[in-house]
Formats: structure tokens, C-alpha cells, sequence
């Protein structure tokens, strides 16, 4: 081969290879943007007062989304409150007492299968450890389940956080007389608030757009019910059910519904990487 | 004096050091529930779908034939359409990730990085919810008119491409559910490559250019080489995913049972087979084949997961 031509088929595939990459970066803004085009549009189509005020209708009738919204807020609240509590614990175990231990790093493995797991499979196991035996399906039994999915997220954010935190923050805790505990508490804890919390917002954000896990747990009601012990409507149930029906407005309401999930899940999403670039800043 | 400071102070750490016990133990306990929790999802899906495996033996893996009506059930239609929308998926969503994160690290210009960089990230916190929406209502019917249609009146009869493409000109098939997946996953696999990507070490890249290479010679040749171990690990994570990914799927793929005849037919997956039937399954033989096809995902995503660990954990040599 000549140096000439060499140097063209050099330069070509360079070009190519740019080319390829800018590309691939506008097909994936392009699909951001239709999706959200199309979400904005259908879902404020759809989005009114009644959204908020009424519950989910019988076909052909007016009403809102007001018993899945707070069937989901109140899910999700019950789920976060459990997760956050093991989550903390947890990750706060293996950073500070597991070392290199064995089972250290077994726990270490069990949290990024169970971070791994397909969500539906969540949703099977408490069908048959809480669904079956208790014969009914009820809002705990989806606060237990969407519990299942966020606490592997707490774990490992609270994990990485805490052994982001410097030694010598411990030594001066435990020179200063403070048992280890309080280190933890009242030392640890406080110096990486934010970046806990911005794992607390991820794993809300993950369970608050899950369907498959409540569909078998939670299943879903028709009507405006404040009692976690009966079956609880959702608002990823709800959208899933009326989506996929033959009614239009049922499937107006769908679209508002998911507009919703997406804003909450997107302003959550935000907040959480504001909230981790001040942390990386101070 | 002095003695009084003797005493205060092994009495202070004894009342700190039961505290410190207890405070042990909660953690310890707290992450022994994550233990607990997968062997507990284990032994439940072994336990619930145990009569599916008794009653078929290992003809629920190897048979396609899926019959809640004559109480049949053989889960290898099921396998095989996950296995495949998760392959397609990877197969579409690998080159343009790799797209991306290199634009994102190589070529993107400074003030552009991070707002790309987080558009980018808003596409992988959508809810799969309003995929499987925008997928039905808008891919699929847009995917039917402009790119079904023209291939199967351009296959000739008798063709191989005519098999290939042969289904329902509604978009509600394996491709478009691949698409779909594809679309979701590439901003995880995108997001891991770069970081990957910047953990290039500068000298590496600056000799690369040093020597007079082009930008594709120096992805190519030397960054894609140094953490190619990884990567590797990178994307299975993004496989293990789309294998378990339930609802878009759902949506779009078209829920039909048994084995995928081509590109373009209705196939279903185990996480769509699972939700589409679970609340509606009345024999326990029906409920049992379903967990039983849970157990399979779960040993499918398992075994990933797995290997995508032992790889990403190997560092770069």
C-alpha cells in the first residue's frame, strides 16, 4: 500500500469512527426527545383538576387519579422509612465492622444480586411469603416489596459515602473519648448526610416507577382506600391497567399518570446529582 | 485526683463498649437481612414452582408448548424469547453506548459535556412504565408503517428474508421490544464505559498521540485494550437488565406463546409471561409453572451477574 493511500484510508476511518460517535450521541438524544415529547403532550393533555381531586373512573366517566397517587405516596413513604433503616444499618456494617472478612464480602455479593434482581421476581417472593399465606393482597404487602428494591441501593450508597470519610475523622472521634457508636452517629453519619441522602432519592426514584413488583403484592383498588391492609391502587398499576384498555379516556388518564411518575422521578433524579456535586465540592 | 480519673475512665469505656456491642449487632443483623432476603427469594421460587418441575420433569425447560387451558406447560418458548430481546437488545444498544461514551470523553466539546452527560442519564431514569407506553402508542406504529411494511412487500415470496420478517404488520414484536430494551439500557452501559474510559491513564493517550495516531487509533488500539477486561463486565451488567426488564416488554412484544418463528412475530418473555398471568393463573398448576419460570430468570440473571463480577472486579492489567 502506498503512503498515499495509506494515509487516506487512515484519515477515512477516523472520519467514520467521528462520525459514528456523534451519531450514536444524536440517536440517543433524538429518543430522549421523542419520549418526552410525546409524555409532555399526551400527559397534559390528560392533566386537570379531577386528575388530583377524583378516583379512577369506570370507563366512559369522569375522575382522576387521586386514590393511586395516594395509594403510591403512601407505599412508598411505608417502603422508604423500612429501607432506610436497614439500608443505613447495613451499609453501615460493612463499611465500618466488616473489614475483609469472608462473610463481609458475601453480604457484599448477596446486595449487588439482589440490586441485579429483576424487580418481578421481588414481586413473586412476597406473593408467596406475605400474599399467600395471609390469602389477600394488600398495600403492606407492596411497601414490603418495593422495601426489597430500595434497600440494596441505601446499602451500597451508604457503604461507598461512609468509606469515602476520612480516618483520621474516627481517630479524632475516638480520641476525644466518644465510644464507637456515638463515632458512627454523631461523626460519621453527619459528615456524609448528603451523599446517604442522594442514595435515599435514587432508591425512592427507583421504587416510585415500579409496576411489576406491586402487580402480584399490591395488585390495585378502584376506589379511595386510606387501609394498607386491603388491596392498594398504585399509580404504575393504574397506568399499566388503563394503558393497555380499549377506552380513550382511560388511556388519557394513563398518560397524565405517567407524566406524573416521570416528573416526580426526574425531580428526584436532579435533585440527587445537585445534592452529590455539592457534596464532591465541600 | 489521679485515681478518680483512673477509675472514670475504664468505667466510661465498659458502659460505651455495650452500647458499641448492641450497636454491632444491629448493623450485623441488618445486613445479615440481605442474606436472608436472597435465600429467602431462592427457596421460595424453588418451594412455589416445585410442582411444575414434578410434573414435567425436564420437559418445562425443553418443551415450547405453553396451554393453561389443557394444562400443559413447557417454559423453553419463554427462555428462548428472553434470551433473544435481551441478545438483540445488547446487540443494538453495545456500539452505539460505545458511541456515546466515547463522544462524551473524546470528542464532546467542554461546556456541552455535562449537560449531554445528564440528558443522557434522564433517559435511564424514565420509568419502564412510560417505555412500554411510548413503545405501544408511538415506536410500535411508527416502526409497522415505515420500516415492517416496506421489507415484507419487499421480501419475495418463498425468500429467506420472507421468513425472517414474516408477522403482524402492527410493530408489536421481538424487534421492536429488542429496540425498546436497547434504548434502555444503553444509557447504563453508556454512563459505566466512560467512566471506564477516564480511568485511561493520560500518559497512555498522550503517547498514542504522540505518536501521530488519529482518535480512533488511540480508542481503538489503546483505551478500548486497557479496559477491555471490565467493560466486558460492564455490559453483562447492562444483559442482566434486559433479561429481568418486565413491563416495556410487556407492552410491546405481543405476548403470544411458544417459540419465536421470526423477527417479526409476537413472541413473550418470562417477566411478561409472569405479569401477564400471575393474578389471573386459578389452577395451582398454572401458579407453579409461572414461579417455576421466575426460578429460571433468576438463575439466568444469576449467572450473569456472576460472570460480569468475576470480570469487572479484575483489574486492569
Amino acid at each position: 500500500m502506498s503512503s498515499a493511500s495509506l494515509r487516506l484510508s487512515r484519515r477515512l476511518g477516523a472520519w467514520a469512527f467521528l462520525g459514528f460517535a456523534w451519531l450514536a450521541t444524536a440517536l440517543a438524544l433524538l429518543a430522549l426527545a421523542a419520549i418526552l415529547w410525546t409524555l409532555v403532550s399526551q400527559g397534559l393533555a390528560g392533566l386537570d383538576l379531577a386528575v388530583f381531586t377524583m378516583s379512577t373512573p369506570a370507563p366512559g366517566s369522569r375522575g382522576g387519579l387521586l386514590n393511586a397517587i395516594l395509594g403510591s405516596i403512601m407505599m412508598c413513604t411505608l417502603a422508604m422509612l423500612a429501607a432506610v433503616f436497614v439500608g443505613v444499618l447495613s451499609g453501615t456494617w460493612l463499611s465500618e465492622f466488616a473489614g475483609a472478612s469472608r462473610y463481609g464480602k458475601v453480604v457484599r455479593f448477596v446486595n449487588d444480586v439482589l440490586l441485579a434482581a429483576p424487580s418481578i421476581l421481588i414481586g413473586l417472593f412476597v406473593y408467596e411469603i406475605i400474599v399467600h399465606p395471609m390469602k389477600g393482597f394488600s398495600g403492606y404487602a407492596g411497601a414490603v416489596a418495593l422495601a426489597m428494591l430500595a434497600v440494596p441501593v441505601i446499602t451500597r450508597t451508604t457503604e461507598d459515602v461512609l468509606r469515602l470519610q476520612p480516618v483520621a475523622l474516627r481517630e479524632a472521634s475516638v480520641a476525644l473519648g466518644a465510644p464507637l457508636w456515638r463515632t458512627v452517629l454523631a461523626v460519621l453519619w453527619k459528615a456524609a448526610r448528603s451523599g446517604m441522602i442522594t442514595g435515599a432519592l435514587l432508591a425512592f426514584a427507583r421504587i416510585s416507577g415500579e409496576t411489576a413488583p406491586l402487580l402480584f403484592t399490591a395488585l390495585n383498588n378502584q376506589f379511595l382506600s386510606l387501609d394498607l391492609s386491603k388491596p392498594t391502587a398504585s399509580l404504575p398499576a393504574v397506568i399499566f391497567q388503563f394503558a393497555l384498555s380499549a377506552y380513550d379516556d382511560w388511556r388519557r388518564l394513563a398518560w397524565a399518570g405517567a407524566l406524573l411518575i416521570a416528573l416526580a422521578v426526574l425531580t428526584v433524579t436532579i435533585l440527587a446529582r445537585l445534592l452529590s456535586r455539592e457534596t464532591r465540592r465541600s | 485526683m489521679s485515681g478518680e480519673a483512673a477509675a472514670a475512665v475504664p468505667a466510661r469505656a465498659a458502659k460505651g463498649a455495650v452500647f458499641d456491642r448492641a450497636f454491632e449487632a444491629l448493623c450485623f443483623g441488618a445486613a445479615t437481612l440481605l442474606l436472608v432476603a436472597l435465600v429467602g427469594v431462592m427457596a421460595s421460587l424453588t418451594v412455589g414452582g416445585w410442582p411444575a418441575f414434578k410434573a414435567f420433569g425436564l420437559g418445562f425447560l425443553t418443551s415450547a408448548e405453553w396451554d393453561p387451558v389443557a394444562e400443559v406447560y413447557g417454559a423453553l418458548g419463554a427462555i428462548v424469547g428472553t434470551v433473544v430481546t435481551a441478545g438483540l437488545a445488547l446487540l443494538f444498544a453495545l456500539p452505539l453506548a460505545l458511541g456515546v461514551a466515547i463522544f462524551l470523553v473524546e470528542l464532546c466539546p467542554a461546556p456541552l459535556r455535562r449537560p449531554i452527560g445528564m440528558a443522557v442519564e434522564l433517559l435511564a431514569g424514565i420509568p419502564s412504565i412510560v417505555y412500554g407506553m411510548w413503545g405501544l402508542f408511538v415506536f410500535a406504529p411508527w416502526f409497522a408503517r415505515h420500516v415492517q411494511m416496506p421489507i415484507m412487500m419487499a421480501a419475495e415470496p418463498g425468500s429467506l428474508l420472507e421468513t425472517i420478517t414474516a408477522g403482524v404488520p402492527n410493530g408489536a414484536n421481538i424487534l421492536t421490544a429488542s429496540m425498546i430494551l436497547a434504548i434502555m439500557i444503553l444509557p447504563f452501559i453508556a454512563a459505566t464505559l466512560r467512566e471506564l474510559l477516564l480511568t485511561v491513564p493520560v500518559h497512555l493517550r498522550e503517547s498514542a498521540y504522540g505518536l501521530g495516531s488519529t482518535t480512533y487509533e488511540t480508542v481503538a488500539k489503546v483505551s478500548l485494550p486497557y479496559i477491555r477486561v471490565s467493560a466486558i463486565g460492564a455490559v453483562m451488567l447492562g444483559l442482566g437488565r434486559a433479561l429481568g426488564e418486565t413491563m416495556a416488554v410487556t407492552f410491546i412484544i405481543g405476548n403470544a406463546h411458544g417459540l419465536p418463528t421470526s423477527i417479526f412475530a409476537s413472541g413473550s418473555t418470562i417477566a411478561s409471561t409472569i405479569a401477564n398471568e400471575f393474578t389471573e393463573a386459578t389452577h395451582e398448576l398454572h401458579t407453579a409453572s409461572l414461579i417455576a419460570l421466575g426460578l429460571v430468570l433468576f438463575l439466568i440473571t444469576f449467572t450473569v451477574l456472576g460472570l460480569a463480577r468475576a470480570l469487572i472486579g479484575r483489574k486492569p492489567t
